[in-house]
């Protein structure tokens, strides 16, 4: 009973995933591309900086840095606590 | 003495490890015109730290790299870099106040594709080269906090 449920449900999920792949838009053409234009179109211009991605790591969404160097502030604490006895 | 490799490894070491934190500091610097940048710079030059850990045993290596001035470093490189974020508070915070003002990194780049030029970017190579004392200061720190406690565990399961 429990083998056909979990059949039942694999058939259901599979086929789910079929048809979602079929309904896939192409990659590198996004529904909504606003976004993705105003970068490439503006980034040089307003930054002065050829490397777009750079731009928006370090520019556009510079908190998102923030938040990463601040995680690897925090792994940094973390190990240093959990080693505490053996750095000394 | 024990804990280092064989004489291969560490003449080979000696001979490379300066270029790879070259290599990691021209990543950090070219990061606003070149892939990469503080994060994938910081990585390679941490790289070679990781490297002369493994060669010389962290007994071998306590004269070149000293936890402390890695902290001090890592702890420099996140205050430059929020404080190059605060500094654009005029406008927003994150503003990038540098680009295009004439001044140190203020060129404006030519639109379209072309090799590029050091002097643009405005606050964007600063805090690469922040966040890549940081990311290399940290990693540092982390290897060798981690290779002395291996040794402690070592030690603990041998007794």
């Amino acid at each position: 009973m429990k083998k056909s449920i979990f059949a039942i449900a694999l058939v259901f999920f599979v086929a789910f995933m079929i048809v979602a792949a079929f309904g896939m838009r192409l990659f590198g053409e996004p529904i909504i591309s606003e976004m993705d234009d105003y970068y490439i179109q503006n980034a040089q211009a307003e930054t002065g900086a050829n490397n777009v991605v750079t731009t928006i790591v370090f520019d556009y969404r510079g908190f998102d840095t923030l938040g990463e160097a601040t995680v690897l502030f925090t792994a940094v604490l973390g190990i240093t606590a959990l080693f505490r006895e053996a750095a000394k | 003495m024990k804990n280092e490799m064989s004489r291969i490894v560490r003449t080979v070491t000696t001979l490379i490890y300066g270029f790879i934190i070259v290599y990691g500091f021209y990543v950090i610097a070219h990061g606003h015109l070149t892939p990469g940048g503080g994060f994938q710079g910081g990585a390679i030059a941490a790289s070679a730290f990781a490297l002369l850990v493994v060669t010389y045993g962290d007994q071998g290596v306590k004269d070149f790299l000293k936890k402390d001035i890695l902290s001090l470093v890592e702890s420099t490189g996140l205050v430059l870099f929020i404080a190059f974020a605060f500094f654009g508070l005029g406008v927003t915070f994150f503003y990038n106040f540098m680009a295009n003002s004439g001044g140190l990194f203020g060129n404006s780049a030519i639109i379209g594709i072309n090799p590029g030029d050091l002097n643009t970017g405005g606050t964007i190579p600063i805090m690469n080269i922040a966040v890549g004392l940081e990311v290399l200061a940290a990693l540092g720190v982390i290897i060798l906090t981690m290779s002395a406690g291996s040794k402690n565990t070592k030690k603990k399961e041998n007794s």
